[in-house]
C-alpha cells in the first residue's frame, strides 16, 4: 500500500511540471505584458516621467527575458534578478492590478474555495449514494423514475444558470440575498457563532448548485452498475443460502458496484472545481473565481497564472484522493500497481 | 410406479408422411420482415433502431426548428438585433391576445402607455386595453440586409403599424429580446457546430496515430490526454479567450472561440477512437478481410471506418452541449463574443447584476432555449448512442 501510495504521488512530479509550463505558455499568450502595456498607454499619452519606473520594473519581474528562462523563473529553477525566487521557494508572484504579492491577493479567498470544492464533492457522494442504491434496489418503482427525471433535468441545467435562476427565485419569494458568503450585517465583524451559522447557510446553496449535474452523473451510474451486479448468479446463490436481503447487498453486489463509482469521482472532480470557479463569479463568493475573471481581463499575469495553476492542483488532488481511497478498497489496484482507466 | 418395458407388447405407432416435397433449406427462409431486416444497410437498420426512441425524435425535431433560426434569422425577428427603440426601455413582455372584449380579433398586443416613476426614477409600462395592435404577418417590417447581401423588409411577423411587439420585453437600451434570441441561435448553435467538427478532426489524428502506432506513441498521447483531462475545463477556456486580442473584430473572436472550445474537446473523442480502432482491429471480419489480401487502405475504409463512425457522431453530439454553455459562460462573463456579436451568452450578459434582473425578469429570457438545446441534444444524443450498435 505505501509501495502505492509512493509511487501514485511521485507520478504527480512530471505531470505537475506539465500543467505549469503549459499554464505559463497560456498566461503569456496574449501580446506583451501588464508593464509593456502601460508603458505604451503613458508613451501615447505623452508622458514619459513614470516610464523609466516602469522600465525598472520590466527589469525586476524579469519580463524582458526569453520565455524559457521566464517560467524558470517563476517555478524557481533559474536564479532570476534576486537568485532563486519563484513558486518553489514559496514566492507566488507579483499582482500588477492590485500592486500586492499574489499571496496577499487571494490568500483569504484560498481556504474558501478548498473548503467549497470538497464540499460539493461530499455532497456528491453523500447524495448521490444512498439515491443509486435505492433506485437500483427499487427499480421501475415511483422513487425511482422521480429521481431518474429529477437527474435528467439536474444534468441539463448548466450550473451557473441555475445560479441565475436560484438568486433571482430566492430574492423573490424570500427578500434573501443568497449570493455572497454572509448576510450583509456580519461583514466586517468579528467571528461569533451566528456568523459561522450565516457562512454555512450562504455555502449550502452554492454547493447544491455546484454539485447537481455531477450528483444526477453519479445516481445514473451507481444505479446501473448495481443492477448488472444485481442480477448475477452469485446474488442469487446468496440468497438462495438465506442471507438477509441488506446484508446480501452490502457484502457483495454493493462492493462490486462501487468501485466504478469511487473511479467516477476522480472523473467529475475537473468538472466541479470549473462549476465552482463560475458559480462563485454569479453569485458573487469570494473565492479564486471573480479574481480569475479580474486578472485575466486585466491580463494581470501572475496573478492569474497562479490561480490557474492552483485550481489545477487542487483538482489533482482531489484526483489522488480517490485514486487512494480506490486502492483502499480494491486489492487488485493496491497490489496489482496501477489503476485501469 | 415402475413398469417392465420387456413385458409391455411392441405396439406399431401410427405415423402420418406428408406428402409433399419436403426442401430442408425451407427452415431457413425468411419472412418478408426478417428478409428486409437482413438485407438493410447498416445504417438503415440504425434509423430503424433510432426511430424507436421516441425522446430522441421528438428532440430532433425541436433541434431542427432551433436552426431553422441560423438561416433565417432575419426573417424570423421582427427587429433587428442591435435596433434600439429609446421610448421603450426596460418594456416589458407584451404578451400574444386573442380575443377583445369577448370578441375574436386574432393575435394581436396591447398597446402600452409609458410614464416615470417619479419615486424610483424609472419607466413605468401599463397594457393599454383600448389600442388593440393586430399583428401582420408575411408583411414588411425593420428594413435588414439578408446575409449581409442584399436589402430586404419581408418579415415572418411584424408589429401594427406605428405599434410595437416586445414579445420577451426589452433591454436597456430598448433592444428587443425576443430578436435577440433568434439572431443569437445563430452564432449560439453554431459554436458547438464548428468547435466538434474540430475536435473530431483533431480526435481523429491523435487517436488513430495512437491506436494506428501504438508503442511510445501512444503512450505518450495516452499522457498528454490523461493530463488535458484532469484539467478544469473553464478556467482554461477563460484564460485562452482573453488572450484573444482586442482589436479582432465579432468574426474572427467567434472563430477564435470555436477553435478554443474545440483545442480542449478532443482528448474524450480520441480516447474513444483509439479504444474502438483497437478493439475493431481483433474484430473477426477485420481479420478476415486481412486474411483475404485486403491492403490497410481498404480494411480501414471498407471495414474499420463504418464500424465506429456511428459511436463519433454519437459522441460528438453528446459534447456539442458542453461547448454551447462554454460559449455562454465565457460571453456571459464578457470573455467572448461581445456586441454588436449577438449570441444568448451576450444577451444573459446583461442579466450580470441580479438586482437589475429583479425588477427585470424578462431579462434571464435566454436561460430557457439554452435548457431547451442543451436538454435535446443530450436526448438525441443518448439515442444516437443506442442506435450506433444497431446489432445489439
Amino acid at each position: 500500500m505505501l509501495y502505492y501510495i509512493v509511487r501514485r504521488i511521485l507520478m504527480m512530479g512530471p505531470t505537475l511540471l506539465v500543467i505549469s509550463l503549459l499554464t505559463f505558455f497560456i498566461i503569456e499568450l496574449p501580446s506583451g505584458d501588464y508593464i509593456s502595456n502601460q508603458i505604451a498607454a503613458l508613451k501615447s499619452s505623452g508622458e514619459s516621467s513614470s516610464v523609466a519606473k516602469l522600465e525598472f520594473l520590466r527589469k525586476e519581474f524579469s519580463l524582458d527575458r526569453p520565455f524559457m528562462e521566464r517560467y524558470l523563473i517563476w517555478v524557481g529553477l533559474w536564479p532570476g534578478p534576486h537568485g532563486f525566487d519563484g513558486l518553489i521557494q514559496g514566492n507566488w508572484g507579483w499582482s500588477f492590478e492590485f500592486d500586492k504579492p499574489v499571496e496577499q491577493v487571494i490568500g483569504p479567498t484560498l481556504p474558501l474555495t478548498v473548503v467549497l470544492n470538497f464540499a460539493t464533492i461530499l455532497f456528491v457522494y453523500v447524495v448521490s449514494f444512498p439515491i443509486g442504491i435505492f433506485s437500483a434496489t427499487r427499480q421501475y418503482s415511483w422513487g425511482d423514475y422521480g429521481f431518474t427525471f429529477l437527474g435528467y433535468i439536474g444534468l441539463a441545467t448548466p450550473n451557473f444558470l441555475l445560479a441565475l435562476i436560484l438568486l433571482y427565485f430566492f430574492n423573490r419569494w424570500f427578500g434573501l440575498s443568497v449570493g455572497g458568503l454572509m448576510d450583509p450585517q456580519y461583514i466586517d465583524q468579528p467571528w461569533s457563532f451566528d456568523k459561522a451559522i450565516s457562512v454555512l447557510a450562504h455555502l449550502i446553496v452554492p454547493t447544491i448548485v455546484i454539485g447537481t449535474s455531477g450528483t444526477a452523473a453519479m445516481i445514473r451510474r451507481l444505479r446501473a452498475n448495481l443492477l448488472d451486479e444485481l442480477h448475477k448468479q452469485y446474488v442469487t446463490t446468496g440468497r438462495a443460502k438465506g442471507l438477509k436481503e441488506n446484508q446480501l447487498l452490502v457484502k457483495y453486489p454493493l462492493r462490486m458496484a462501487i468501485n466504478p463509482f469511487i473511479a467516477d469521482i476522480g472523473n467529475l472532480i475537473p468538472s466541479l472545481v470549473s462549476g465552482s470557479v463560475i458559480v462563485s463569479v454569479v453569485m458573487s463568493l469570494p473565492t479564486v473565481g471573480p479574481v480569475l475573471v479580474a486578472a485575466l481581463q486585466s491580463q494581470d499575469q501572475f496573478l492569474s497564472g497562479f490561480i490557474l495553476l492552483f485550481v489545477a492542483v487542487l483538482t489533482l488532488i482531489g484526483m489522488l484522493i480517490s485514486d487512494l481511497l480506490l486502492a483502499v478498497l480494491d486489492p487488485r489496484i493496491r497490489l496489482g500497481g496501477r489503476a485501469s482507466s | 410406479m415402475t413398469m417392465d418395458v420387456k413385458n409391455t407388447p411392441v405396439r406399431e405407432v401410427e405415423h402420418y408422411v406428408d406428402p409433399t416435397p419436403f426442401n430442408p433449406a425451407v427452415t431457413e427462409e425468411m419472412t418478408a420482415e426478417q428478409e428486409r431486416y437482413y438485407q438493410a444497410s447498416q445504417w438503415k437498420i440504425m434509423w430503424w433502431k433510432f426511430k424507436r426512441h421516441k425522446i430522441a425524435v421528438w428532440s430532433g425535431v425541436v433541434l431542427i426548428l432551433f436552426y431553422m433560426c441560423v438561416p433565417f434569422a432575419e426573417v424570423i425577428a421582427p427587429y433587428g438585433a442591435n435596433n434600439r427603440d429609446s421610448m421603450h426601455l426596460y418594456a416589458p413582455p407584451q404578451p400574444i391576445h386573442l380575443f377583445h372584449d369577448g370578441s375574436f380579433v386574432g393575435p394581436f398586443v396591447y398597446g402600452m402607455t409609458s410614464e416615470i416613476d417619479m419615486e424610483t426614477l424609472q419607466w413605468v409600462f401599463k397594457d393599454d386595453p383600448n389600442n388593440v395592435q393586430p399583428l401582420r404577418f408575411f408583411c414588411s417590417g425593420a428594413k435588414y440586409e439578408f446575409w449581409g447581401l442584399w436589402e430586404a423588409s419581408f418579415h415572418l411577423v411584424c408589429p401594427a403599424e406605428g405599434g410595437t411587439m416586445f414579445l420577451l420585453g426589452t433591454d436597456r437600451l430598448g433592444r428587443d429580446q425576443f430578436s435577440g434570441l433568434v439572431y443569437g441561435a445563430r452564432l449560439s448553435l453554431t459554436v458547438g457546430l464548428i468547435g466538434v467538427a474540430i475536435s473530431i478532426v483533431l480526435g481523429l489524428f491523435f487517436g488513430g496515430i495512437a491506436g494506428y502506432f501504438g508503442g511510445w506513441i501512444d503512450s505518450l498521447i495516452q499522457r498528454a490526454i490523461e493530463i488535458l483531462r484532469s484539467l478544469p475545463e473553464l478556467p482554461l477556456w477563460m484564460a485562452l479567450s482573453a488572450a484573444l486580442p482586442v482589436t479582432w473584430g465579432p468574426v474572427w473572436i467567434y472563430f477564435g472561440l470555436t477553435i478554443i472550445l474545440g483545442l480542449l474537446d478532443w482528448p474524450g473523442l480520441a480516447r474513444a477512437v483509439r479504444s474502438k480502432l483497437l478493439s475493431l482491429r481483433e474484430e473477426e471480419y477485420a481479420k478476415a478481410a486481412v486474411l483475404m489480401g485486403a491492403r490497410p487502405k481498404r480494411v480501414i475504409t471498407r471495414h474499420l471506418l463504418p464500424g465506429f463512425t456511428s459511436h463519433i457522431i454519437a459522441s460528438a453530439t453528446l459534447s456539442i452541449p458542453s461547448m454551447i454553455l462554454g460559449e455562454t459562460a465565457l460571453s456571459y462573463l464578457n470573455l467572448g463574443l461581445r456586441r454588436p456579436a449577438v449570441s444568448w451568452g451576450v444577451l444573459l450578459n446583461e442579466a450580470q447584476n441580479i438586482s437589475v434582473v429583479t425588477v427585470y425578469p424578462w431579462l434571464m429570457a435566454p436561460v430557457l432555449p439554452i435548457i431547451i438545446v442543451v436538454l435535446a441534444f443530450n436526448f438525441l444524443g443518448d439515442g444516437l448512442r443506442d442506435a450506433a450498435d444497431p446489432y445489439k
